[in-house]
């Protein structure tokens, strides 16, 4: 089974960011991250906590795109106990990001100025609480020069630069994990924590994804490849978490 | 107590400029007959504070709005709602835009009648910047930490829909998220409820254990019945999203013509009745 997609790829490096979480609450936004979350509950990472996007704890794992009806439910999440979650830190949280910039700094609010955006998206959502309060992490499914920008419009999750100006103390629950788009993998783990490419997924060059961001990435001397899916892996990802294929939709083959 | 009246009768008791908190969450169990009575009086210049959805977006269209303060403005299905979208990029709306735990707090702290509640969400972000009037607070104990002071939102009336209530004014939510409908209540003077089904007090256990009894008579001042009166948002168990119609709604949107057929079709109507009926014959 070596026929895999760009998009299983995907799955696998957004599983991975998952691991070591251990018994926490995963929320993934977006369909690779709720496909990437479930396959790291069924191999490496079994503790883990998700709901079925509504408010129900997952007992099971059911797949993507189904209405859960045989789904077991193993406890209650209405979103003011996800609140009470978040603040406590017990959570690892997989958002979307309309712009990104090399600090880690996430835009879902708005594009052009605030006071009269160009347009209006969703809003803060939960970005400043979940970033200054646990894990984050990040999908973005059309790296390009518009979405991996020098400076975000309007900060809706913290990054580094912002984090650091907090102090240590204030920013101690800050985590920005890593960033899983359609091209690579990337991380923050660099002396300033600016963004590092830590892998391309196969079939993408490290100038294709230079070509595409539009600030400097940190980049090591040598790049390795995205680890690609086991045949364990690809089994699960298509017959039991995605049968619809729904993540082709995300990331076309 | 009997608090029962009309939808009519409750929207003609609110005034231009109040401050008006709408229950629900995004497109999720919202009193969507009593928006579409305010659409239909001559209320404006108001404050709306909802985890908004389509009841934003209608206010908005409508001009009924000077101020929103909002987590998100979303139709779940439809991640955007495209009137709260044009009247940000209009400029027709102050926007008081938080993060959602923020909002919670806001009206915590207004229900408890404090003057705000900390809290480490925002530190950082551009919540501090895009909003001016919110405050840190320093920790009074030896950590000293520096926290957001996030002010109190108390409204002047509140609008809910549940799944059942009683005449008396005790709410029951059979659906799987309260949400946020007691705080809402809690932090407002006045407390209208919509519900599905008015029944007798003794029959509330009938459907859902008293967990479900999250509202209660404190916290209402009256109570109407409105069968699918959360339409075209989901009102489980009842009923689930009306999707084609949320559609029919978001399309129109992108058209002045379109969205003058939208609203003639099913908003410029004289009555809840009437446009229970209207959509009925789709």
């Amino acid at each position: 089974m070596s026929d895999f997609t760009r998009a299983d790829v995907c799955a696998v490096a957004i599983a991975e960011t998952f691991r070591g979480d251990g018994e926490i609450l995963a929320s993934p936004i977006g369909i690779l991250p709720m496909i990437g979350v479930r396959l790291a509950k069924l191999t490496f990472e079994p503790d883990l906590l998700m709901t079925d996007g509504v408010a129900s704890l997952l007992g099971s794992v059911p797949p993507v795109g189904v209405a859960a009806t045989e789904a077991v439910v193993e406890g209650w999440m209405p979103y003011r106990l996800v609140f009470d979650v978040v603040w406590s830190g017990r959570r690892h949280v997989m958002m979307g990001a309309t712009q990104i910039d090399r600090y880690g700094n996430q835009n879902i609010a708005c594009i052009g100025p605030f006071e009269r955006p160009k347009a209006q998206l969703l809003g803060m959502r939960g970005a400043p609480g979940n970033t200054i309060n646990h894990p984050t992490s990040y999908w973005v499914p059309n790296h390009g020069p518009k979405s991996f920008v020098p400076k975000v419009d309007v900060v809706s999750g913290v990054g580094y630069d912002r984090a650091a100006a907090l102090g240590a103390r204030a920013a101690r629950f800050h985590s920005i994990r890593r960033v899983v788009s359609n091209l690579g993998v990337f991380d923050f783990e660099t002396p300033d924590h600016r963004m590092r490419l830590v892998s391309v997924h196969p079939g993408t060059t490290v100038e294709q994804v230079v070509a595409n961001t539009g600030f400097e990435l940190s980049i090591p001397a040598s790049v390795p490849e995205t680890r690609t899916p086991t045949g364990e892996e690809l089994r699960l990802i298509r017959e039991v978490i995605d049968p619809k294929s729904l993540r082709l939709q995300e990331v076309k083959a | 107590m009997d608090k029962r009246t009309t939808i009519r009768e409750a929207v003609a008791g609110l005034r231009d400029g109040m401050t008006i908190g709408i229950g629900g969450w995004g497109s999720r169990r919202k009193p969507m007959a009593l928006v579409r009575e305010m659409l239909r009086s001559p209320l404006k210049d108001l404050t709306i504070v909802s985890y908004g959805g389509p009841d934003v977006g209608l206010l908005c269209a409508a001009g009924k709005v000077r101020k929103v303060v909002y987590g998100f403005v979303s139709l779940d299905s439809i991640p955007l709602e495209p009137h709260f979208r044009a009247a940000r990029q209009n400029g027709t709306i102050e926007a008081v835009e938080l993060d959602e735990g923020m909002l919670q707090w806001g009206l915590y702290a207004a229900s408890l009648r404090l003057p705000f509640l900390p809290t480490r969400a925002g530190l950082g972000s551009d919540v501090l910047k895009v909003n001016p009037h919110l405050r840190l607070v320093k920790s009074p104990y030896d950590d000293g930490e520096e926290l957001v002071a996030v002010p109190a939102i108390p409204l002047d009336v509140a609008l809910i829909h549940m799944n059942r209530a009683d005449a008396r004014g005790n709410g029951q939510f059979l659906g799987p998220d309260p949400f946020f409908d007691d705080l809402f209540c809690m932090a407002a003077r006045r407390r209208i409820m919509t519900c599905e089904k008015i029944v007798a007090t003794e029959e509330l256990l009938r459907e859902g254990s008293v967990h479900t009894l999250k509202i209660n008579r404190m916290m209402t001042d009256a109570v109407i019945e409105t069968p699918r009166g959360a339409h075209f948002t989901e009102c489980p168990p009842d009923y689930g999203r009306d999707e084609a119609f949320q559609k029919e709604y978001a399309a129109s949107a992108a058209e002045p013509e379109a969205w003058k057929a939208f609203k003639a079709r099913y908003l410029e109507l004289g009555s809840e009745d009437e446009y229970q009926k209207a959509v009925a014959a789709r």
